[in-house]
């Protein structure tokens, strides 16, 4: 198959051309780039929603429950779940699939023709996805999935590498986590648009979703010294769930709908997408630079033995910056 | 090299998955990308996570006897999904009477491993049938 086959098959739908453009694109294999430059063009009409939070919240369990709200709404979904890779073996144990609902629901979600769910491991990048999840999002985006939901790996405080693809940002919380403290640490906190308080039937839901709306009320009323006076602002919400009942499930679905809402309305999509846009092409540039440099050191004569000299010259003698 | 990709699968009514477990993480533990579908999938559903997840290998896990019916159906519906049964590696593992051993391979499937099988071996196969089918599909 040719980068053509490729690009039309991705543009009429076919299941199987996706998926194996989606390998190729994980591969880092060279078809997938031109691939990506040739979709380019059709991406962009679906509302990206990353899903992260602490391991064991909840999120593969949530993510299903709304794959199946946004269906019944008729919305086309696709899913990206990136799981862990073991830094020591590179394996991987992919699990999130295993919470999709099945044939045990009105819906099947497995076998329903406008769901798309691939499951990634994290291959060595830090920060809850992967290096390719953007171009996987970018693929199920230009084969026109309506809703795009990327779960990040189980994550604990500064991980925010979600911030790279998704136009929504979902955290999950559960109750018994820890203290205001924990509510109040830098990171993955300020990231949200939207908190899910998951297994709220469980003691201590009140008292998190308490700590949480005072948090987010501190934050507000600091941006709004900062913001100008017109700009629209988000106002974000704390949504209490049972993920396994289905409780919460609308409200949150809502919500995510008006967040798309409120980004378009505002122009914030607009900026958000272009600084993403500018980010991801950096990131393409540095990686072509990386491998150059690699390539021009492997000979790298150790002249020094420390490595800030040694950079020096890099930079001076091969570089020529 | 690319990653291998494996999915673990589960069908019918069999409640058993501490086997499949623990392939799951041996096979995790050779580098494998391993996707675990979980208990009581239908051959539909298998099928469809083989195509969408763009797996190398499909390894079903089986101890209700029901391997007859349920094999052979989860690679035709892998067809009739716009699969390439021939492009995957197809292992069933777990209680299987000699009999249906040639009845399954007659139906698509590479290999079978019965109670006992070291892992090793298992992974060697894996990566050696892999290899094979990559250079015949390239």
């Amino acid at each position: 198959m040719n980068v053509q086959d490729f690009v039309e098959g991705i543009k009429r739908g076919d299941r199987r051309i996706l998926a194996k453009a989606i390998s190729f694109a994980e591969n880092g294999h060279p078809i997938a780039k031109e691939i990506l430059r040739q979709i380019y063009d059709k991406t962009g009409k679906a509302q990206v929603v990353g899903i992260t939070g602490f391991p064991g919240t909840g999120k593969s369990t949530l993510v299903s429950k709304l794959v199946e709200e946004f269906r019944k709404r008729g919305k086309s979904v696709g899913v990206v779940a990136v799981d862990p890779s073991s830094p020591f073996t590179g394996g991987a144990l992919l699990g999130d699939r295993l919470r999709l609902n099945g044939a045990d629901v009105d819906k099947n979600l497995w076998t329903d023709e406008r769901v798309f769910f691939r499951s990634m491991g994290s291959r060595g990048r830090l920060g809850g996805i992967a290096k390719k999840t953007g171009d996987v999002v970018k693929l199920l985006d230009a084969a026109g999935y309506d809703m795009i939901l990327v779960e990040t790996v189980g994550a604990g405080q500064g991980e925010i590498g979600i911030l790279e693809v998704a136009d929504t940002a979902i955290v999950v919380l559960m109750p018994e986590m820890g203290d205001d403290i924990q509510v109040n640490k830098a990171g993955i906190l300020e990231i949200g648009d939207i908190f899910v308080i998951n297994k709220s039937d469980l003691e201590g839901a009140e008292n998190l979703e308490r700590w949480l709306s005072f948090t987010l009320s501190l934050d507000s009323s600091d941006s709004a010294e900062k913001g100008s006076a017109n700009a629209e602002r988000w106002r974000k919400r704390v949504i209490k769930t049972v993920a396994t009942r289905g409780e919460g499930i609308k409200e949150l679905a809502d919500a995510i709908t008006e967040h798309f809402e409120f980004l378009k309305r505002s122009g914030t999509l607009e900026i958000k997408r272009a600084e993403r846009t500018k980010m991801m092409a950096l990131e393409i540039a540095m990686e072509e630079i990386r491998a150059e440099i690699t390539k021009r050191c492997s000979n790298l004569l150790l002249d020094s033995k420390d490595p800030y000299t040694i950079a020096e010259r890099i930079l001076k003698d091969i570089i020529k910056i | 090299m690319e990653k291998i990709r494996v999915l673990i699968a589960k069908l019918g009514l069999d409640g058993h998955d501490r086997g499949a477990k623990i392939i799951a993480r041996f096979l995790r533990d050779a580098g494998f990308e391993v996707i675990y579908t979980g208990l009581h999938r239908t051959p539909q559903e298998v099928a469809r996570a083989v195509i969408d997840e763009d797996v190398d290998v499909l390894g079903i896990s089986i101890l209700s006897g029901a391997h007859i019916p349920l094999v052979p159906r989860v690679l035709d519906f892998t067809t009739q999904y716009g699969g390439d049964p021939n492009e995957i590696v197809v292992v069933v593992g777990g209680t299987i009477p000699t009999e249906d051993i040639p009845k399954l391979k007659a139906c698509g499937v590479d290999a079978v491993f019965i109670p006992g099988t070291p892992i090793s071996e298992i992974i060697k196969f894996i990566k050696q049938k892999v290899a094979e089918k990559r250079r015949d599909n390239l």
